[in-house]
């Protein structure tokens, strides 16, 4: 088993208004087959034993599917093997990049405040979601099997979508902060399936003004969220979203009189 | 909930759209400029004429103008707005941060944009208002190099004689080409040009026009560097070309 002494410089914040710093620790003996977050729990507890405050970082599943670990590491959203959320990145992982000093910090934009040292307070892609993520119709108790008509790509595409778990990577490894690959993503899983097809156009338009209002940055077509999402969501949702967007802002049939659309 | 009336120019999304539009409208002047540039090669009375056909009908010319103008002014205004807002976003920078999918051009737009416009600013003074603004005097105070009215074609070989001219003018193009391999297959994405048949074409076509833009304009300091064209002693009168 192969072990290492590692040099981290871990993010310390005490709330969001603080302006934070670097904190340098040594991880000692640690074995390849941990986890990034059991090296973590290990430094914690040794914080704790001394006295100190232990590090605040996001976890809860655990196995790659809560969206809720979230930090940069090295430079890398979510560390640095593809597909793959902070959580289920092992140390050999970090071994095998030839890492002997890490920097860990958290997402970084205006629209996620740092809540405290790796915690980042991501409200803002639940108000992307509310803003019309969703289907609004009653759509009754579940139908049977192939009762409406989907084409298998149609509904494999709509669910490589829909496997975005919001855990916001794509966001901090954007060069702008921008959350277009989130919002792409929920707005492709719900429009390409008939059940998304009234409220498409309005979704669209909702949850990009959305997105805008609460400070995310737009999308330069660099590509880095669709490397750094632990889902591999492809841009080509990003593609997708503009175009609907184009089009509803285009094709706009909303008499300015007050009445929302469809609302 | 109160739906925000949304005009496209405000979203993010709809500033790219502009963005996208106006530089498909600059990438066709580029097109068009170099393929009326190649007559160069056709000898000088092809390429004096064309430069006179150019401004037979002058609603056209200015017209023209006006619409790269308004292109380039779009453009650049676009450009500022979302580069600010985007700096807005991330206030707090990264101390490491990997590029896994940004390549060169996409990280130095904010450079050869820039370049770019300096670069055309330069080009103007040279080329296009060269007699109004050098008069009988030496362009740029070079050696031998003044102004022939109705001589287009003498302007732009006796200019790429002179190193002061060529490099800027290589510097330029070859900032249009990295410009262009991302503006290009970011312009298809921006306005939502996207189907799994064709994708893969969209780096094609960026990798191809780039590509053609480059070498082109490359190729006529190489030619008049290597002699293969060379200033005429024709004489021409072309009113026009005042």
């Amino acid at each position: 088993m192969k072990t290492k002494n590692l040099k981290l410089h871990v993010w310390r914040q005490n709330g969001p208004t603080d302006t934070g710093r670097f904190e340098d620790h040594v991880a000692e003996n640690v074995s390849e087959h941990m986890s990034f977050l059991e090296m973590l729990d290990e430094l914690n507890e040794r914080l704790i034993a001394d006295g100190k405050d232990p590090v605040a970082f996001d976890h809860d599943c655990r196995e790659g599917i809560c969206g809720m670990c979230s930090m940069v590491i090295n430079g890398h959203a979510h560390g640095p093997h593809e597909r793959t959320t902070t959580c289920q990145i092992h140390m050999r992982h970090l071994f095998d990049e030839g890492w002997d000093e890490v920097w860990v910090e958290p997402w970084r934009a205006s629209a996620f405040p740092i809540q405290k040292d790796l915690v980042v307070e991501r409200q803002a892609l639940d108000e992307i979601i509310h803003a019309g993520g969703y289907i609004s119709i009653r759509t009754g108790s579940a139908r049977d099997a192939n009762e409406a008509p989907i084409p298998k790509p149609i509904a494999d595409r709509a669910f490589d979508a829909a496997t975005c778990i919001g855990c916001g990577a794509c966001v901090a490894a954007c060069p702008n902060a921008s959350a277009s690959l989130f919002t792409a993503a929920k707005i492709a899983h719900l429009g390409l399936l008939p059940q998304g097809q009234a409220e498409r156009m309005s979704r669209a338009k909702r949850m990009v003004a959305k997105m805008d209002e609460l400070g995310f940055g737009g999308c330069t077509n660099h590509g880095e969220c669709e490397k750094a999402c632990p889902k591999g969501i492809s841009i080509d949702f990003i593609a997708q979203m503009n175009r609907d967007l184009l089009k509803a802002v285009i094709t706009d049939r909303d008499v300015p009189s007050g009445h929302g659309d469809g609302e | 909930m109160a739906t925000k009336a949304l005009t496209l120019y405000e979203t993010t999304i709809g500033k790219k759209a502009v963005m996208a539009v106006s530089g498909v409208v600059l990438l066709g002047f580029t097109v068009g400029h170099l393929a009326g540039n190649l007559k160069a090669y056709a000898g000088p009375t092809e390429y004096n004429e064309y430069a006179q056909w150019l401004r037979t009908v002058p609603a056209l010319l200015w017209g023209t103008r006006l619409a790269l103008l308004f292109a380039v002014a779009a453009h650049i205004y676009s450009a500022f707005s979302l580069w600010r807002r985007n700096k807005q976003a991330r206030p707090t920078r990264y101390h490491k941060k990997a590029d896994l999918a940004t390549d060169y051009a996409a990280k130095t737009m904010y450079l050869s944009g820039p370049i770019l416009l300096f670069y055309i600013l330069f080009h103007l003074v040279h080329l296009t208002f060269g007699g109004q603004i050098f008069g009988e005097g030496l362009i740029f105070g070079l050696e031998g190099y003044t102004w022939e009215v109705s001589n287009p074609y003498n302007n732009l070989v006796r200019g790429f004689q002179h190193w002061p001219v060529v490099i800027p003018y290589v510097l330029g193009v070859l900032a249009l080409g990295v410009h262009l391999f991302h503006g290009i297959w970011s312009m298809f994405q921006s306005l939502g040009a996207n189907h799994p048949k064709y994708n893969h074409l969209r780096r094609d076509v960026a990798i191809g026009l780039a590509a053609l833009l480059t070498i082109g304009n490359l190729s006529f300091p190489i030619a008049v560097m290597a002699g293969y064209l060379e200033p005429t002693a024709l004489r021409f009168n072309f009113p026009e070309l005042g």
